[in-house]
């Protein structure tokens, strides 16, 4: 594991998307991961994996720009995020719809104003039009007919779906995904996955996941990270399902295999 | 119909052949459907299907849906048979998702106009259940002070003593501030009217009394309304949003004996003493504008001062100050186990626990001066 951080990620098909150089994560004095280096590409569905507390989230939230990183830089289409100026930057970040862990809709607005909002903000629809689109937004995730709900009214898969909705708002380039099947029961999480797919399929996205269930691992994933908590930094890469074929790190065996090889 | 952005060519054999050119993005201008529709109206017959085509199309968002649903939409309902294929493939996935999950019937909301009689009657009942709320939260507030004082009520002592701290030394500066000033401009304003009669020295027995009796107990709890009554509305409106409340509930644990007893006994044990500290920073006031502008001598204001005030005047600022300790707690701890479970409810709690709080202090301070003055206390 001594050199770890040249793991090297095969590329597939498509442009470099979103690049991570030599990152190095922290809060103040405290290392998250370093040395971390891999390549998003155009239409990848990329999954960020490894155990709990590893810092997955964290990187997400770099990969958005809400936290600069320590040390390094992330790339998008070739210019470095943190470089740009900070009205290029915003423009940057309404090109990226997140999904957060908990969905963090708005709860003091309904449906249709949390969908509406970034809409309002930034094209210059008018009023029918972002009715029009918000309505077509929840179609897309099954949600039509929901305009009027206020988040706390309806189930958990639901508000999922309509954080999607909202992330979706502005026809993102690069969806991220934070844990999007936590809290949902087998059948909701399978329909999400196949959405996540589809998506990517019909809008080109490109989407990454943060995720540690390994069913919608398999799934969805055409390329990969995965963090270890252990040793600070990223120890493999790729296909998951290649990794699981082919990889004879212990961990991420044990990992891919819940437990069952690589055990001492 | 042909323009910028689409060519619709009605074909021979009764069919429609739609080509979209261009861009068909929300920044970009294209026909907009009530003008093809329009169009749509004036074919001799209504066509027999429709083909698409895309060569001419360049980039393509959302825009493009909005188009399609409608057309499908409309389609349907003038039972035209549509060919998808002609599409760019990303668009036909979209649409079928975008179509795949019918509505739910019964989802959409119907606003409904109620009569005056109607809402006169929800308001009333609302009423009724806002005064039963307060009456069984005040029962049962008094049931877990009897379990607190025969050993049956949990808490954690720490909880409490930060409560005591927040509640009590971390408000000196603010509660002494404000009565030093408060002190001072009754000074300043009762000397201007009292040296018309020569009878500055009188200026003290004004400070005196007025705090001691009114200011210094209204102004702390109005303070402490601010301070500490919101905030405990807040931090139970948080933890109602967490469910935090719920999970105390399902160990057992009572949210009354737990979350509102500490902070409630943490003020009625603070105030008085608060009251106190604000009664002698306000005569301090008053002996400053005193001693620097009416030319009284620092002794003879504070005699003064001391022949003005009994003990009685005292204890009716503190008696005063101990029901407002309650009034505010209670009312900040009620609206924050009332509050809803998402953030402008936690907002909504705050405000409402400040002016139920206000409201009957000013309320109760009207109504004792008033009972203490027939009894001549």
């Amino acid at each position: 594991m001594a050199n770890a951080a040249k793991v090297e990620l095969e590329s597939r098909s498509g442009l470099a998307h979103i690049e991570v150089r030599g990152m190095t994560m922290a809060y103040g004095d405290f290392l998250l991961q370093k040395d971390l280096n891999f390549t998003i590409n155009q239409g990848d569905i990329f999954i960020i994996m490894g155990g709990s507390g590893c810092g997955k989230s964290t990187l997400l939230r770099h990969l958005v720009g809400l936290h600069p990183p320590a040390a390094g830089e992330v790339l998008y289409q070739g210019s470095s995020f943190w470089k740009l100026a900070p009205n290029e930057r915003n423009a940057l970040m309404r090109r990226m719809g997140v999904l957060y862990q908990s969905g963090a809709l708005w709860t003091s607005m309904t449906l249709a104003e949390n969908i509406a909002l970034p809409l309002e903000e930034y094209t210059s629809l008018t009023p029918t039009e972002v009715n029009e689109l918000v309505s077509y937004k929840l179609s897309l995730v099954g949600l039509k007919g929901f305009e009027d709900y206020y988040p706390s009214e309806i189930s958990g898969g639901m508000q999922k779906r309509a954080a999607l909705a909202r992330a979706m708002a502005l026809d993102p380039e690069t969806l991220l995904f934070d844990e999007p099947s936590a809290g949902l029961d087998p059948v909701s999480a399978r329909l999400l996955d196949d959405l996540i797919i589809e998506l990517r399929d019909s809008l080109g996205a490109t989407i990454v996941v943060v995720t540690h269930e390994l069913a919608s691992i398999f799934a969805v994933g055409n390329n990969s990270v995965f963090l270890d908590a252990q040793s600070k930094t990223m120890i493999a890469g790729g296909d998951p399902k290649q990794l699981l074929a082919e990889t004879d790190n212990p961990i991420v065996r044990k990992f891919l295999t819940r437990g069952e090889e690589g055990l001492p | 119909m042909q323009s910028q952005s689409l060519r619709v060519s009605y074909l021979t054999d009764n069919s429609l052949e739609i080509s979209f050119l261009g861009d068909w993005c929300l920044t970009s201008e294209v026909v907009t459907w009530q003008s093809f529709q329009a169009q749509f109206e004036h074919y001799p017959e209504s066509p027999k299907k429709i083909d698409f085509i895309s060569s001419g199309l360049e980039n393509w968002d959302s825009k493009l849906l909005l188009f399609l649903v409608k057309l499908d939409a409309y389609a349907q309902s003038r039972h035209i048979p549509v060919n998808w294929d002609g599409l760019p493939d990303g668009a036909k996935g979209l649409l079928r998702l975008a179509t795949e999950v019918p509505e739910r019937s019964g989802a959409r909301r119907r606003t409904r106009t109620r009569s005056l009689v109607y809402r006169l009657g929800e308001w009333a009942m609302g009423g009724v259940e806002e005064l039963t709320g307060l009456a069984s939260f005040l029962g049962e507030w008094l049931l877990s002070i009897g379990r607190f004082f025969t050993g049956r009520a949990s808490f954690r002592w720490v909880d409490f003593n930060r409560f005591l701290q927040a509640a009590g030394a971390g408000a000196l500066p603010i509660v002494g501030v404000i009565s030093l000033l408060v002190g001072a401009v009754l000074a300043f304003v009762g000397a201007v009217q009292l040296q018309m009669f020569g009878a500055q020295i009188y200026v003290a027995d004004l400070v005196g009394l007025g705090v001691v009796r009114e200011m210094g107990a209204m102004m702390t709890a109005i303070i402490m309304a601010g301070r500490t009554g919101s905030a405990y509305a807040a931090q139970l409106g948080a933890m109602q949003v967490n469910e935090e409340i719920d999970a105390l509930r399902t160990m057992g644990i009572s949210p009354m004996d737990f979350l509102v007893l500490p902070r409630t006994l943490a003020l009625i044990l603070m105030l008085p003493l608060l009251c106190l500290w604000s009664d002698a920073l306000g005569i301090l006031g008053g002996l400053l504008v005193g001693v620097s502008i009416l030319d009284i001598t620092l002794l003879e204001y504070l005699q003064q001062t001391k022949e003005a005030i009994t003990l009685s005047d005292i204890a009716t600022g503190l008696i005063k100050s101990l029901i407002f300790a309650v009034v505010v707690s209670l009312a900040g701890c009620l609206r924050g186990l009332q509050s809803g479970r998402d953030s402008a409810a936690v907002g909504n709690a705050t405000t409402s626990a400040m002016v139920t709080a206000i409201l009957l202090i000013v309320i109760w301070d009207a109504l004792t001066t008033i009972i203490f003055n027939r009894l001549g206390i």
